[in-house]
């Protein structure tokens, strides 16, 4: 149950109690991540823009046979798994900047 | 239909109500701060937080309305589910972490975090209500649409229901109840759709045909049959359709539906409103049930009388392609001052069914851009639905933020690839009541056992009230925050902060509670697509200006909501399907060429903000310093 568990979270069980717990802490990592979700979002964009393309101007393209199920069912599950993907993607580029990121700029402000 | 309420139905349905108002209870000592009243103290852990906001997301809209959608139009309704995953994306990479970094309680805080500015807060604040006002209207009506089979009760009986018990939950402990509520019924609803898909791929696809009378001569004056019980009484004609009331030996009266082609008749569904006011299902009173589920196919791969047994998913979307799908279209009858309405048979090839066209016909400029604008809507609407950005303020930072709209959109997309299969089980396996397109899940459900249908109604009714219950928090949080904190002088205590959040809740749930009955018989994915369409041109544009603008004014601001706001609604309100669905001014053209507004009102949002921020440079810069 460790995603359950926060330090500053007292248990009653399952459910916990309510305190405010909110973190104001500096994040160096910010304008790495806004960079990289711009870019992300640009490419997700670009795809989902194509599927909404093709179906408004050539929905009989749509029709075209992709093994057992046609180009509309094919792209369709296409962007729903791209966008676990690349949520999971940007997850991990985020949260391996941010241990970096933090901790470097944490030593240094540290030893100053 | 009429719908016979089980004892199983009602315990369960029950139980979970009793289990949801025990955790409202649960919490309540601990909601009495604003802070936890509003954001539950902003320590929800964001596994926790990502389910629930899978809860708040997977509303009526989702499991009924697309569901039900898909159940009616095939690929068309799947379009919803691709647009409301995709709104996550926008979310995620531009919104989630610098609006936490930004905010504290509402989304106006976030805005107005560089300008301090009354005027941002009362326009977002007013905004916010609208929006959620426009987002309560399909719960609710789901609501009443589940109760009526579940319960046997009348629609707006629902309606009430839902109303009282989310309103019960938002007064006790505000957003600790609903994050919880939330959390249990987001992942019940996926665990228990999982399940019916599985029953539905392991059932397999079966033909089913539908009674015929053999025609014994047609001639252009009369028909005769070749079976002598039955007795042609009179014709109708629509169009190229021929509709054909016979009354049986034993007196029962029908209305069947001439196939030229077949030499048949075909049998209808068909209900009459008597100029009395009363109706007629199939003939008879509703309670005797004769107006019955349909949903079938005729033949598979071309063999009519065959069934596959279990299947995988690809294979079972493969035979549906190559398969005859009986899809029902509706004509509308006068006879001595009666209306009949007729569903008729409409049989149409699998792989038209699985292509884009069914419900957006995509034939002419204007309904390409009806089309795009709704894909617009559902893709920029998402991050800037209330109730999800407040959710942003429930943990405890802007990395906790991320990581549960990443748990959101992988427990989002699950239950959207499930859509399909809920649907497409519906649309061949008996699922559809030809009346209400939005109980095309429960009634899905039935058909295997009561005890699934009634756990996975009393799954949708948590999921209208979870999302309702989230709706009114993000109100009361605009009223008090955003309205009146803004116009007071003197920062309101924290118990007076609460008490104004509980009775905004209660004057906004009732609101919902009458548009809810009002809006009776639309589709739920439908409606959701207008309160999408008005976050979108409303609140996008700004939040998007407001993080990566740096000349973005608090007057660019305060104008971009208000005519996104504005032109949103107002194009929505002269629709065509505004003018048919809700006015019921049938027969006359709208003066708005286009039903979805997103593609005018989100492009003309952003360039007002533009103008405006441009031409206030000066003025505010000043006011800054």
């Amino acid at each position: 149950m460790y995603f359950f568990r926060t330090n500053q979270i007292e248990k009653v069980g399952f459910f916990m109690q309510h305190e405010n717990v909110t973190e104001d802490k500096k994040d160096f990592a910010a304008p790495y991540k806004a960079k990289l979700g711009l870019w992300m979002f640009l490419v997700y964009t670009i795809v989902y823009a194509g599927f909404i393309v093709i179906t408004a101007f050539s929905p009989e393209t749509m029709g075209l046979d992709i093994g057992s199920i046609n180009l509309a069912i094919f792209y369709g599950l296409f962007l729903i798994g791209f966008a676990v993907i690349l949520a999971l993607v940007y997850n991990f580029l985020c949260a391996r900047c941010e241990k970096r990121m933090n901790v470097e700029e944490e030593e240094e402000e540290a030893a100053k | 239909m009429n719908y016979q309420p089980s004892v199983w139905a009602i315990i369960i349905f029950f139980s979970f109500v009793a289990f949801v108002l025990l955790i409202s209870r649960f919490y309540a000592k601990r909601s009495q701060s604003a802070k936890g009243f509003y954001t539950a103290g902003g320590s929800v852990p964001w596994v926790v937080n990502g389910i629930a906001f899978a809860g708040d997301y997977l509303s009526a809209a989702s499991f009924l309305g697309i569901c039900g959608m898909i159940a009616f139009y095939g690929f068309d309704g799947f379009l919803y589910s691709i647009g409301y995953l995709a709104g996550w994306m926008v979310a995620l990479f531009v919104v989630a972490e610098p609006l936490k970094r930004m905010g504290k309680y509402t989304f106006a805080d976030a805005l107005d975090s560089r300008f301090k500015s009354k005027g941002i807060k009362i326009a977002a604040g007013i905004s916010t209500l609208i929006v959620s006002v426009f987002y309560l209207i399909p719960q609710m009506v789901g609501a009443g649409s589940l109760v009526t089979p579940l319960l046997g009760w009348p629609h707006w009986l629902g309606v009430m229901l839902v109303g009282a018990v989310v309103i019960f939950i938002v007064a006790t402990a505000g957003m600790a109840s609903t994050t919880y509520v939330q959390f249990l019924k987001g992942a019940l609803l996926i665990i228990f759709s999982c399940v019916l898909v599985f029953l539905v791929l392991n059932k397999g696809l079966f033909t089913d045909e539908y009674k015929t009378l053999e025609v014994d001569s047609a001639s252009p004056e009369a028909i005769t049959l070749a079976d002598p019980a039955y007795t042609v009484e009179k014709e109708w004609t629509v169009g190229d359709l021929l509709f054909v009331a016979v009354r049986f030996a034993d007196n029962e009266q029908s209305v069947w539906a001439y196939n030229a082609q077949k030499g048949l008749l075909e049998e209808t569904l068909f209900i009459t409103h008597k100029a009395d006011g009363t109706e007629l299902f199939n003939g008879a009173s509703k309670e005797d049930n004769k107006f019955f589920q349909v949903g079938n196919l005729t033949d598979i791969r071309g063999v009519p009388d065959t069934q596959t047994g279990a299947i995988g998913p690809f294979a079972f979307l493969g035979a549906i392609k190559e398969s005859t799908v009986v899809r029902w279209d509706k004509a509308i009858v006068m006879d001595d001052g009666d209306k009949i309405t007729i569903y008729y048979q409409h049989p149409t090839s699998g792989a038209e069914v699985l292509q884009p066209g069914q419900k957006f016909p995509l034939d002419t400029l204007k309904n390409k851009l009806n089309f795009i604008s709704l894909m617009l809507a559902l893709f920029f609407g998402t991050a800037a639905l209330p109730h999800i950005l407040i959710r942003y303020y429930t943990v405890k930072n802007p990395a906790a933020a991320r990581k549960s709209t990443i748990i959101a959109i992988v427990s989002i997309g699950f239950f959207y690839l499930l859509t399909l299969f809920l649907g497409f089980g519906s649309m061949i396996g008996g699922g559809l009541d030809l009346t209400n397109s939005n109980m095309a899940a429960p009634l899905l459900a039935k058909n295997f056992s009561i005890a699934i249908f009634a756990i996975i109604s009393a799954i949708a009714f948590a999921t209208v009230l979870g999302t309702v219950s989230g709706l009114l928090v993000a109100s009361s949080g605009a009223v008090v925050h955003d309205l009146i904190g803004s116009s007071k002088q003197k920062k309101l205590s924290d118990k007076m902060e609460v008490s104004i959040g509980k009775i905004a809740a209660i004057v906004v749930g009732g609101i919902a509670i009458v548009l809810g009955i009002l809006f009776k018989n639309m589709n739920v994915s439908f409606l959701v697509g207008w309160a999408f369409a008005v976050a979108a041109s409303a609140n996008l544009p700004a939040i998007i200006m407001v993080l990566f603008w740096k000349r973005t004014t608090a007057k660019g601001v305060i104008a971009s909501i208000i005519v996104g706001l504005v032109s949103a609604m107002v194009i929505i309100l002269l629709s065509q399907s505004t003018y048919n669905d809700v006015y019921h001014l049938v027969g006359v053209t709208a003066p708005m060429p286009i039903d979805n507004p997103a593609i005018i009102s989100v492009p003309l949002s952003f360039l007002t903000l533009v103008i405006v921020s441009l031409l206030t440079q000066k003025k505010d810069a000043a006011q800054e310093a």
